[in-house]
């Protein structure tokens, strides 16, 4: 049976898997069409990659496609600034891509023009304009641009209240260990010990997916992350060096790039690495001091700033960059919600937006195709290295 | 060391005279001083531990951030922020 009518037999019409930022947006998407929608997460609700993210809501263009998605859903994601509660600590504070020298102030002229296209405002900085911006960054900078748009948002917070909205529009939320899905089948999935029967499956488990669905290539790209005591006002717009696109592109085995953001606490937080170690959350000293060293390349003046946590977490990532959002051919019913990378809160939205249209066969606002998961049976995809069948927990 | 010996610090813009020779988290709790800081909600805080452990007497202190009063000796003419989250 591959019809979208309701079975009254049924008691859910969709089941996402994973309680994450995506499948939390997954959901409430659902629910707003009027859904029955049961969230499984095997562990607990916004407990994974999206615990351990920045929150940087933020438009990018590695890619036309990936500029498309996060423009989307910085949109989204501007409608929902009204409805948020305080805990979800938003933030509108505004990117800025810091150019280290001419050259790369060139590329901020080039990604201006590009944000244009899709509507993005941005504005370009000179030096003068970037040092009176952020007058904790070095002297010597070439510039940079401002994104106004782009936020921050606290991830985990961000994701309850989304769960929480879908569960005021009727969904229900079934996080322990008894909820884990061991197997997909077509219209339905084995959660635990029993089978749920569903119209419409969404698999949203992030870098966990490829567990559940080992055809998925996506997998766990570690990062650092540290964050400083209280100090309000030291900065004041989410910081990023130009490069770090390069960092984030690249498939190389580490990267990392300066990447800072203000909390709304007045706490600094830090970023980024990105390691291909499989599963392993360890602690790697080296990478973190190459970390913290990039970043005080850019802003000498946070070595005086106290450090309190540092942390790691894995990003869900796919060979060409692009998230997993469609039809998953190998199921009836069977959708894919996964493989966001580093910007899976940005997106989270704009895939719930993209997988409700797609359900109800509605035309989406951006074209889906260039993130349909059949993509990857395309035996042109370059194979995934360093691919674990490990726990993470 | 005599107990009445004192030295003046200034605390929140204010003179004050308070005990010589002690950490400066004992100073300020022996003159009646008992928000040490804010936590991120506006609740006041004080020194629990008294050893460098629990954080909760941080101070600005001569204009640096986040240092524990607890393990600072209380030296004449310092400067201290109480009850504010930042310099």
């Amino acid at each position: 049976m591959t019809g979208r009518a309701v079975n009254v037999a049924k008691q859910y019409d969709a089941v996402v898997v994973g309680a994450g930022i995506v499948g939390a947006a997954c959901a409430r998407a659902l629910a707003i069409e009027g859904l029955r929608v049961l969230i499984v997460d095997g562990r607990y609700a916004a407990g994974g990659t999206t615990a351990a993210g920045m929150g940087h809501l933020v438009v990018m263009d590695d890619s036309p496609e990936q500029l498309a998605l996060t423009a989307l859903s910085l949109e989204l994601w501007h409608d929902l600034s009204r409805l948020l509660n305080g805990e979800v600590e938003y933030d509108p504070c505004g990117t800025i891509w810091v150019a280290e020298d001419s050259a790369q102030l060139d590329a901020v002229r080039e990604k201006q023009r590009m944000y244009a296209e899709y509507g993005v405002a941005s504005q370009v900085l000179d030096a003068a304009g970037v040092a009176a911006a952020e007058p904790n960054l070095r002297a010597g900078l070439s510039g940079g641009l401002l994104v106004p748009g782009d936020a921050v948002v606290y991830p985990p917070r961000a994701a309850l209240w989304l769960l929480e909205d879908a569960r005021r529009r009727g969904a229900t939320l079934l996080e322990d260990s008894n909820a884990g899905v061991k197997e997909l089948f077509d219209h339905g999935v084995r959660c635990g010990d029993r089978d749920i029967e569903a119209n419409v499956v969404v698999v949203a488990a992030g870098a966990e997916a490829a567990k559940l669905v080992p055809e998925l290539p996506i997998v766990p790209r570690k990062g650092h992350l540290a964050i400083t005591d209280r100090y309000p006002g030291f900065v004041r717009h989410q910081l990023v060096e130009l490069g770090y696109l390069t960092s984030a592109h690249q498939m190389t085995s580490e990267s990392v790039a300066f990447n800072v953001q203000p909390r709304t606490t007045g706490q600094v937080l830090i970023g980024s690495s990105r390691e291909l170690v499989g599963w392993d959350g360890s602690m790697n000293r080296d990478i973190l001091r190459r970390m913290l060293d990039r970043a005080a390349a850019f802003m000498p003046s946070l070595t005086d700033l106290s450090v309190i946590r540092t942390w790691t977490g894995f990003r869900p990532t796919t060979p060409d960059k692009l998230p997993l959002i469609g039809p998953w051919p190998a199921h009836a019913g069977c959708w894919i919600a996964a493989g966001h990378e580093g910007l899976g809160i940005t997106t989270s939205v704009g895939t719930g937006r993209l997988v409700a249209d797609l359900v109800v066969g509605r035309t989406p606002p951006i074209d889906a195709a260039p993130y349909a998961p059949a993509r990857v049976l395309d035996a042109t995809l370059p194979a995934q290295a360093g691919h674990s069948s490990g726990h993470s927990s | 060391m005599s107990a009445r010996e004192t030295v003046r610090i200034v605390v929140d813009g204010e003179e004050l005279e308070v005990k010589k020779g002690v950490t400066l988290a004992a100073a300020l709790l022996d003159a009646g001083v008992y928000v040490f800081r804010r936590s991120v909600h506006g609740d006041p805080r004080a020194p629990l531990c008294g050893m460098g452990i629990c954080q909760e007497c941080r101070m600005t202190i001569d204009n640096v951030a986040h240092r524990r009063s607890c393990l600072i000796t209380v030296m004449p003419g310092m400067v201290v922020s109480t009850g504010q989250v930042s310099p």
